[in-house]
């Protein structure tokens, strides 16, 4: 039985559906939202403690680079009610964080020591931690640990860190050059020898953070009597980080659970795995009581990974008619100051890989290196890679287009894929497995009124007032990964994701998936591929997620690929489940199972006369006959009388029956209860267009986004209010990174400068505006669900989208290139300067 | 530590708290309404609004003991089965991804409505300034508060008539 063909095409199957209503495609409401709404949420600061519960607090460096001569814990350890205090020393048993995705270019990985030991490398980095009976008391206590440190000169930007004499950060890392990863194609310098314009630029991609609305909290609880350890964490990846939990810690994995229950927003900061957990569950086997952890805000700034945080010189080379002929750009990417969790390849792989996007770009070098400086370790970020090198692209375009005097549409026109030549392998490695790019772009056009712009433009001009409108088209790599694939490019990980489906004795269902939602309302989108392959109600399903204890090994979810992996999974384990079902239904119907069909969750015989069929029946009357003679005469039992004559059989009877297992084929085990680890084929490529209408003030610097179309192709689109929001959270991120969000650090003695909300501005829903959002639907033949992904595309579109926007408003003023984050300030300086005619020279501009 | 007592959530209660203590740390903490959430050190996210004598409040922002003798409610007290019209609303019109701001969210949305009426979506926008939200972009909780404040007016007027 192919469900996915069954299920999506409605062929001459045996699975068809009666009058039931499907549910996937349709805006099912969300079935999390009851209990949210009344404030019954249950993220880790929720869990009830009982009196024994001790606290952490966390003694974080105040210095940038420094070296520890001495920690001096007498004064602090005599306050009342604390219980102990941790320095590196007293860690015994304990390893570094992992570093789990690694570019084989890498040769020296310096892990992030749980506690610092000999010297400290970043504001905020861990040195010691107090345990206490009460938050207050841990506070105090904190403060009266005295550390003399012996400061060092930081070296905070990754172009200061590679350049000779610069402090070397780690002793084995010459220049604090992690790495040096090339991926390159063709004949680059013959191409720009032979091209009719070359361009040059350096671009910055800001470093920002993903600031999720509830920060990182652990509550860990040892029991001393069972040897277990029950880890409570805000996580994205459960399993993934019981496994990091029980390395550091030296923890047999079999004596673990971690629970990973509500977490309030992940974006990639939750991916990583922090010293908050290994600390909480070493100081909770100590105690054999309860630690908890709950996170301030200016820890989660100064303590949790961030994104982004490049440098990038890129060349491109093209002839007159706007066809590009080769692509050369060097990253230069800041690791932070250590390699932790999957930091080192976001840069490496997703940006090196996809840095020639949705275009035919047959001539490439690309070099990425990764740098250490002191400042907190970057991580993945929403969109992880790809806004970066999309950024760069997308900007690059523009700026030819402007050189050429060609339409910006035209110029990407001439150079996409096209639907012809799907499913086309880019010489980076990256496969775009389909879709028609063209027509997303032609949707996008047309609803944001493209052709009209111009005239308009010229009308506002004319009263003094700048509009602007700026396009991107992204091509995002997305469903990580085919484990295989995931070797290749140094994830030390499995790209499969883990379903199990029960159903129970009465016919309900309860699905765990390996996949961990952070908002993405998977207890609905998956209850609704379960409703559709059982064809039951969706309140007959449970969902169960971020439970090592229950749930069979999971990857968890971050590119986007719940949908395209975990409910792929869930797929093909329902299909395991209907199979036996099916067989057990033939047995009860006296027919073959292929026989049969299954209308709106019941099995009956097809209509119709059948020679096989009618021989099957006649064998199994016989079989029976005979089986029941058997066991009277030879061991004196009685075969419990079969109930022959029915027509149809319900899917709970089939449940009901399967779990006695009286009468049911010969041989076969009782139970419906399936697990399926699925591999994904591809990584399928989710693509859009996002166009930005702005209007720029010109005295105040300040930016109104007028419009904002976003047409993105996720494939089958499970549920499209749910895929609708992700796509306005996506895009109001990226909108955030290019206009107001920066992760700032003081160049000269690295303070972190942004630690609260009102130093790191996020978007207020006063400065977006509605995003008007659309889907194309190219579902991907190598994803059985046929989803794409749908949760980045935004961060991913919208920062060039804004930027193009913002300077095709500005064009009229001389103004040529800007910066994230486009600031007022930031947009005034850059009018200022154009006005004094200092043109930034950031072209070079050669003819042949 | 001082006794203080307050009517929370229609309920008279009352609680020895430190003088020093936040509202929103004796609400989580000692009374256990976990609705109310903490998304910042203080003031800037709007996600522990709660009402004080019918006014929205950020309960980070407010000592406990400035409570006595107040009627305060939280977001647990609006109904015992998600039925006020501003839940509903959310419910609805997907307003909430994590749910975390949610509680803020809607509080501050029935306040938006005690003051407005039937906003439009510009003042909504606007009058959301203190209540950041990372997961939805917005535009769901502004279509949300906009329903919830119709059912709001509409359930006034029926009482008045």
């Amino acid at each position: 039985m192919n469900i996915s063909e069954i299920m999506f095409e409605m062929k001459d199957t045996n699975l068809k559906s009666g009058g039931r209503e499907k549910m996937i495609g349709k805006p099912v409401l969300r079935r999390e939202d009851d209990r949210l709404v009344k404030g019954q949420s249950r993220f880790v600061e929720d869990l009830p403690v009982n009196a024994d519960t001790l606290h952490m607090k966390v003694l974080r460096s105040p210095h940038a680079y420094a070296q520890i001569k001495a920690i001096d814990t007498d004064k602090a350890n005599q306050l009342p009610g604390v219980v102990s205090i941790l320095t590196a020393s007293s860690l015994t048993g304990t390893e570094g964080l992992p570093a789990d995705w690694v570019p084989q270019t890498m040769a020296e990985v310096p892990m992030h020591p749980i506690l610092a030991k000999d010297e400290v490398l970043y504001v905020g980095q861990p040195v010691a931690i107090v345990i206490a009976k009460d938050v207050d008391l841990a506070s105090i206590a904190v403060e009266q640990i005295s550390v003399d440190y012996a400061v060092k000169k930081p070296v905070i930007q990754q172009e200061a860190a590679l350049e000779s004499g610069s402090p070397q950060l780690h002793p084995e890392v010459k220049n604090n050059k992690a790495y040096s990863t090339l991926i390159s194609s063709g004949d680059v310098a013959a191409k720009f020898r032979q091209a009719d314009v070359v361009l040059k630029k350096r671009l910055t991609n800001n470093r920002i953070t993903a600031a999720s609305l509830e920060g990182r909290s652990v509550l860990s609880t040892f029991d001393k009597t069972t040897g277990e350890l029950l880890h409570h964490s805000s996580s994205q990846l459960p399993h993934v980080h019981a496994r990091a939990l029980a390395k550091c810690l030296g923890f047999p994995m079999h004596k673990l659970r971690f629970v990973s229950p509500d977490v309030g927003g992940g974006f990639g900061g939750k991916l990583g795995f922090y010293v908050e957990d290994v600390l909480c569950a070493f100081a909770s086997i100590q105690t054999g009581r309860a630690i908890r952890w709950i996170g301030g805000r200016d820890e989660f700034f100064l303590g949790t990974t961030h994104g982004r945080d490049h440098v990038q010189y890129a060349e491109v080379a093209a002839n007159k008619d706007g066809k590009i002929l080769a692509f050369k750009v060097k990253i230069l990417a800041d690791l932070g100051a250590f390699a932790m969790g999957m930091g080192p390849g976001v840069p490496s792989f997703n940006a090196g890989i996809s840095m020639s996007g949705p275009y035919k770009i047959p001539d490439i070098d690309i070099e990425v290196v990764g740098a250490f400086t002191n400042r907190m370790p970057t991580g993945p970020y929403r969109g992880a890679g790809h806004p970066e090198a999309t950024y760069c692209l997308e900007r690059v375009m523009d700026d030819l287009a402007k050189e050429l005097g060609m339409d910006p549409v035209e110029v990407r026109r001439r150079n996409l894929v096209k639907l012809k030549d799907m499913p086309y392998l880019i010489p980076t490695g990256m496969l775009l497995d389909g879709g028609d790019y063209e027509k997303n772009l032609d949707k996008a056009l047309e609803m944001v009124g493209y052709s009209d712009f111009q005239d308009q433009k010229r009308k506002a001009l004319k009263e003094g007032r700048h509009l602007g409108l700026g396009v991107s088209f992204y091509a995002e790599m997305s469903g990580a990964c085919p484990t295989l694939g995931m070797y290749s490019v140094g994830f030390n990980r499995t790209g499969a994701e883990s379903a199990r489906i029960v159903m129970h004795p009465d016919g309900k269902v309860t699905v765990f998936s390996g996949s961990h939602c952070h908002g993405q309302g998977h207890k609905t989108s998956f209850s609704q591929i379960a409703a559709d392959i059982f064809q039951i109600p969706m309140d007959h399903i449970d969902v169960v997620q971020g439970d090592t204890k229950s749930i069979p090994f999971g990857t968890g979810t971050f590119n986007s690929r719940s949908m395209a992996v975990g409910g792929t999974a869930i797929l093909k384990a329902g299909e395991k489940i209907l199979k036996k079902a099916s067989k057990i239904a033939a047995y009860k119907l006296q027919c073959r199972a292929k026989d049969l069909e299954y209308v709106d969750g019941v099995f009956r015989v097809k209509p119709g006369f059948s020679f096989g069929r009618q021989f099957a029946y006649g064998f199994s009357l016989v079989e029976a006959r005979v089986r029941r003679k058997i066991f009277n005469t030879v061991i004196n039992m009685e075969l419990p009388i079969a109930e022959r004559g029915q027509t149809e059989i319900s899917i709970a009877e089939v449940a009901r029956e399967a779990h006695i297992g009286h009468d049911t084929p010969l041989n076969m085990p009782i139970g419906l209860d399936e697990t399926v680890f699925y591999d994904p084929k591809v990584m399928t490529v989710a693509f859009g267009t996002h166009i930005c209408v702005v209007e720029v003030d010109s005295q105040t610097g300040e930016t109104d986004i007028l419009r904002y179309v976003a047409v993105d192709d996720c494939g089958r689109v499970i549920n499209p209010v749910l895929a609708e929001g992700q796509v306005h959270g996506g895009v109001a991120m990226g909108l955030g990174q290019a206009m107001m969000e920066e992760v700032v650090y003081d160049e000269e003695n690295g303070q972190l400068l942004t630690e609260s909300f009102a130093e790191y501005h996020v978007p207020r829903a006063s400065d977006l505006p509605d995003f008007e959002s659309a889907f194309t639907v190219s579902p991907p033949k190598d994803v059985p669900i046929g989803a794409r992904g749908v949760g980045e595309g935004g961060t991913i579109g919208a920062p060039p989208a804004i930027v193009n926007a913002v300077l095709d408003a500005l064009e009229p003023l001389g103004v040529k290139d800007i910066e994230m984050p486009m600031t007022p300030s930031n947009v005034w300086n850059v009018i200022q300067e154009s006005n004094t005619a200092k043109n930034n020279t950031n072209w070079l501009v050669e003819k042949v | 530590m001082i006794e203080i007592s307050m009517t929370l959530n229609n309920q008279p209660v009352s609680v020895k708290v430190d003088p020093r203590a936040l509202l929103v740390d004796v609400l989580r903490e000692q009374v256990g309404l976990t609705g109310v959430h903490k998304g910042c050190n203080s003031t800037q996210c709007g996600a522990c609004t709660v009402h004080v004598d019918g006014l929205a409040v950020a309960s980070c922002t407010m000592l406990a003991v400035e409570c006595e003798n107040t009627s305060v409610t939280t977001v647990e007290g609006l109904s015992s089965d998600g039925s006020h019209p501003m839940q509903k609303a959310f419910k609805e019109n997907h307003g909430l991804q994590c749910g975390y701001c949610t509680p803020g969210m809607i509080m501050t949305g029935i306040d938006i409505a005690r003051r407005h009426g039937v906003p439009d979506r510009e003042t909504i926008r606007s009058e959301l300034k203190g209540n950041i939200c990372r997961c939805t972009g917005y535009q769901n909780i502004v279509t949300a508060i906009s329903c919830g404040s119709k059912e709001i007016a509409k359930a006034k007027g029926a009482k008045n008539a």
